[in-house]
């Protein structure tokens, strides 16, 4: 990755071509990272009027010593500790060009804001102090960027005031760092040795030290590239939200690689349905044009199918990987170490998932790389694992080395990040094949709310009504598929596995039905106190037995979710699959719902699928996409 | 292979997005400060763009009782064309107490008719989120904040251990009492605004142009907010006037200036 430094290089001109470039400094704790960007600023003129003396009377007021490092650590605390906390984002310009400056901080403390810093980083700058070498951090860093993927760097040896400008100083720590760097396979662009305090090599050339041949640190950076937009990687399209505002069904989300185009054929994954893009939506109103990398867009389908947040778009020729385990290197930032028998929420571009570390295979000192092999049964905060995860569903990912979006992940444990991730080594096959389903175990007292951590779903009551032959039974049988393929636990109950069993001393009178439904009712809160997705499918035409069985279902603390499945009468009818209505027409069978015996339809059911106007996959998308924000666990995992 | 690329603006623009719409998925109870000021303005076209033509949850106006009239008459006509949710909010009680520019320092009374107003309504309503203009420019200590900022139930900000974020990915579960601060503009420069506007042909308060021989750069309180000497009366003047320039964009905010480390303590308070 050698970058030869031409000699001058063309300001990139107008404001419409160029990006900024986002430079992250970092570094050890005090080896005047925070000065040298001070310095930078200065040096280049892009200070607001009148900021230096402002520090400077501060300083003055304070009774200390001016440092451009307080032009930074604007934050009291920083000032008293002089050291900086938190990362920092500061824009500035170059004659060439406009960046923004990320600080990073250096003390080991704060990880967690170094990475959120370097993370968001095209380039970086390593700064090393002459007087010190290299340090802890200055490994540590060094890792991390290279984990987090950041190629272009180049590293300043700060404070050469401090080892007299000496060029043999120079070359030893510039030797030392190199032989670190090529462990990790690293090569920095170059070694720029300097004085921020002094400005000597920062904006302007050294006179004091006239045997170094490295650029400026600007001209350095200069040379660095903002990331282009990864169109060229296969498409990526991350659901974040499906809105339904107006008439329009949009299905919002963010294009993380590649191109797409009105006219594509579009599988997502985990459902593996595919449908046609009818239009691309930016925001006000639609363009044909395509969408790239980085967009946010809304779009259209063809065909409705289920998609819903998580879900990920991608060209059927180069789908993304399917799975529920998965090698990753995870680097630990929370004080509380990482623990084999967790439960850890992940999240994987816009995705959400429980998952569980099964094995620590490898452990890595971050700052030593010193590696820890074999089995481990815990990852601490600043160590880095390679280790497996397993999930609770299936997961849409891809390797890191292929397509960074997509993979790499961050867990989290009561909403905060604690942890980041990169994937390897996962297999790309041909879509269709069947995946393996892995079988996941948690120890402890069983509340509901280890019942739905462990179910990755709450136990819910979804009782369908309607009219004989408005569809219940299909839309049932069609939901239930589609919750046990995202590794959910639903099951149906309809007269076919009822009245032949539990309710066979029960006839069609009256009472037998209230009877008929008071058991139903109650088997489905234990069914559904047990974990599971009950989908009931009985006629129950009375409005006050499907109020009762939404009582027995909350005693059991159950959600009750009432569906009405709506056709008209005449619609039944003419369906007839069982030939029911011609016997009641006929007179054959007595006291028939919508015939001799009164339909009370819900007054204010949760969802309602009109089945005469949608086809019974529509009605199950339907229902699918109200239904499943009910079903999340983590409204009753906190016990 | 392509050759469609993306400017600057576009990309900012779409991190913007993509931050609205997350905040939109995330939180159940959202409100959106406006006030009237360009970056408010941006922040509405922005949520317009990201949800397809509105704006989903309510708009909230911290009203001082010191503001220009102009920026009422803006509040009006905006509110109308927006179709928005406008929630108008006063610190009846700190006025009622006398609270006031006329005898009190700008401190004082911005801590108490912007940030306590501002708890009084985020209590009334409980909102779990509210999403903000603020950019990383402004001021360094808005320099260091996150796209998704946490505040306790006292509302202040620790600024000393903020939660990760990287890859996208935010802190997202405050906790009861606690809200969260979306900030879809942090990336954005003020030039960064002012293009955009210009682009996007968005509406601003007239107060932005010069008349007279000067024109507000930042919009607050009518008592203590101050022009700048400014014939731009375009926004490709003022862009042209802005390149220009090295004064602060906020010089004209007395409660910034008021002491050493202002904006600092009245944000660990709850300023926006």
């Amino acid at each position: 990755m050698e970058v030869k430094i031409t000699e001058k290089t063309a300001p990139v001109s107008g404001f419409q071509s160029p990006v900024s470039v986002k430079v992250v400094f970092v570094g050890h704790v005090d080896h005047g990272k925070s000065t040298l960007i001070g310095r930078l600023l200065h040096d280049t003129g892009s200070l607001p009027e009148g900021k230096i003396e402002q520090v400077q009377n501060a300083c003055r007021a304070e009774g200390m010593e001016f440092e451009y490092a307080f032009l930074l650590d604007a934050l009291l605390e920083e000032q008293e500790q002089n050291i900086t906390i938190d990362t920092t984002q500061i824009p500035f310009k170059t004659a060439r060009r406009s960046y923004v400056i990320i600080d990073a901080p250096g003390h080991k403390e704060f990880l967690k804001n170094m990475i959120t810093g370097a993370a968001n980083a095209d380039a970086a700058v390593l700064v090393i102090a002459a007087d010190e070498g290299v340090r802890e951090q200055t490994k540590r860093h060094a890792y991390i960027l290279n984990l987090l993927g950041i190629q272009q760097f180049c590293v300043v040896v700060n404070k050469m005031d401090m080892v007299d400008f000496s060029e043999h100083h120079f070359r030893e720590i510039e030797q030392d760092y190199r032989a670190f760097l090529r462990t990790l396979n690293l090569e920095p662009r170059v070694f720029i040795p300097a004085s921020a305090r002094l400005g000597e090599n920062i904006a302007h050339g050294s006179a004091k030290m006239r045997w170094n041949d490295a650029p400026t640190l600007v001209e350095a950076l200069d040379q660095m590239t903002a990331l282009a937009p990864p169109t060229d990687l296969p498409l990526r399209f991350c659901v974040q939200d499906i809105y339904r505002f107006d008439e329009r069904r949009i299905i919002a989300g963010r294009i993380e690689t590649g191109t797409l185009n009105v006219g594509d054929e579009i599988v997502f994954s985990p459902a593996n349905k595919t449908s046609i893009i009818r239009s691309i939506e930016h925001g006000n109103g639609s363009g044909s044009g395509p969408a790239i990398a980085g967009d946010s867009i809304g779009i259209t389908l063809r065909e409705q199918i289920f998609v819903e947040r998580g879900y990920v778009g991608s060209h059927q020729k180069d789908a993304p990987i399917e799975t529920n385990r998965f090698h990753a290197d995870l680097f630990w930032i929370a004080r509380q170490p990482a623990s084999l028998d967790h439960l850890y929420t992940a999240r994987l571009a816009t995705q959400e998932f429980r998952c569980q570390i099964v094995s620590i295979d490898e452990v890595l000192d971050s700052a030593s790389l010193e590696r820890t092999q074999g089995a481990a049964k815990e990852l601490a905060r600043n160590e880095v694992g390679r280790l497996i995860i397993q999930t609770r569903a299936a997961v849409v990912l891809d390797n890191h080395d292929r397509i960074p979006n997509l993979g790499r992940f961050v867990l989290l444990q009561d909403g905060v990040i604690v942890a980041g991730g990169t994937i390897h080594g996962g297999v790309y096959t041909a879509r269709g094949s069947i995946k393996s389903k892995n079988i996941f175990w948690t120890e402890g007292k069983i509340t509901p709310g280890a019942r739905a951590a462990q179910h990755g779903h709450r136990g819910v009551v979804v009782w369908l009504t309607g009219l004989s032959g408005a569809g219940k039974s299909t839309i049932a049988h069609g939901l239930e598929r589609e919750l046990f393929q995202r590794a959910m636990h639903p099951y149906v109950l309809d007269g076919d596995n009822i009245r032949h069993g539990l309710n066979s001393n029960l006839g069609f009178s009256p009472e037998d039905r209230v009877e008929n439904i008071r058991r139903v009712s109650e088997v489905a809160k234990l069914m559904a106190d047990a974990g599971n997705v009950v989908i009931t499918a009985f006629i129950s035409p009375y409005r006050l037995d499907r109020e009762r069985a939404r009582a027995i279902a909350l005693e059991g603390n159950a959600e009750f979710v009432e569906v009405f499945v709506d056709a008209p009468l005449s619609v039944c009818e003419q369906r007839d699959p069982k030939n029911l209505y011609r016997k009641a027409r006929a007179g054959q069978i007595r006291e028939f719902t919508g015939i001799d015996a009164p339909y009370e339809p819900p007054v204010d059911p949760e969802i309602v699928v009109h089945t005469d106007q949608q086809t019974v996959e529509e009605s199950v998308s339907e229902i699918l996409e109200q239904l499943l924000p009910r079903l999340k666990a983590e409204a009753v995992v906190a016990n | 292979m392509t050759h469609i690329s993306r400017t600057h603006l576009d990309r900012l623009e779409s991190q913007s997005i993509f931050i609205f719409r997350e905040a939109y998925h995330f939180f159940k109870n959202i409100a959106m400060p406006w006030s009237m000021g360009k970056d408010s303005n941006v922040l509405i076209w922005l949520a317009t763009k990201s949800f397809f033509g509105r704006v989903p949850f309510p708009v909230l106006h911290i009203d001082t009782t010191y503001e220009f009239p102009e920026m009422l008459e803006f509040r009006a006509w905006a509110t109308a064309h927006y179709k928005l949710n406008l929630i108008v909010k006063v610190n009846e009680e700190a006025r009622a107490r006398g609270i006031g520019y006329e005898t009190h320092d700008p401190v004082t009374v911005t801590h108490e008719l912007k940030t306590v107003a501002l708890q009084q309504v985020i209590a009334e309503h409980k909102w779990d989120a509210l999403i903000t203009g603020i950019r990383r420019d402004e001021d360094p200590t808005r320099a260091k904040e996150r796209y998704f900022s946490p505040r306790n139930a006292q509302f202040e900000w620790d600024y000393k251990d903020q939660p990760p974020e990287f890859w996208g990915q935010f802190a997202t579960a405050p906790a009861p009492g606690e809200h969260v601060r979306v900030q879809p503009l942090l990336d954005w420069t003020e030039i960064d605004i002012w293009r955009y506007i210009q682009r996007e042909k968005i509406p601003i308060p007239k107060m932005y142009f010069a008349q007279n021989g000067q024109r507000y750069r930042s919009l607050g309180c009518s008592p203590i907010t101050k022009p700048v000497r400014s014939s731009a009366t375009t926004i490709e003047e003022i862009i042209r006037e802005l390149d220009s320039t090295r004064t602060s964009e906020r010089a004209g905010r007395a409660q910034d200036h008021h002491e050493r480390n202002a904006m600092q303590k009245l944000r660990a308070k709850g300023f926006l």
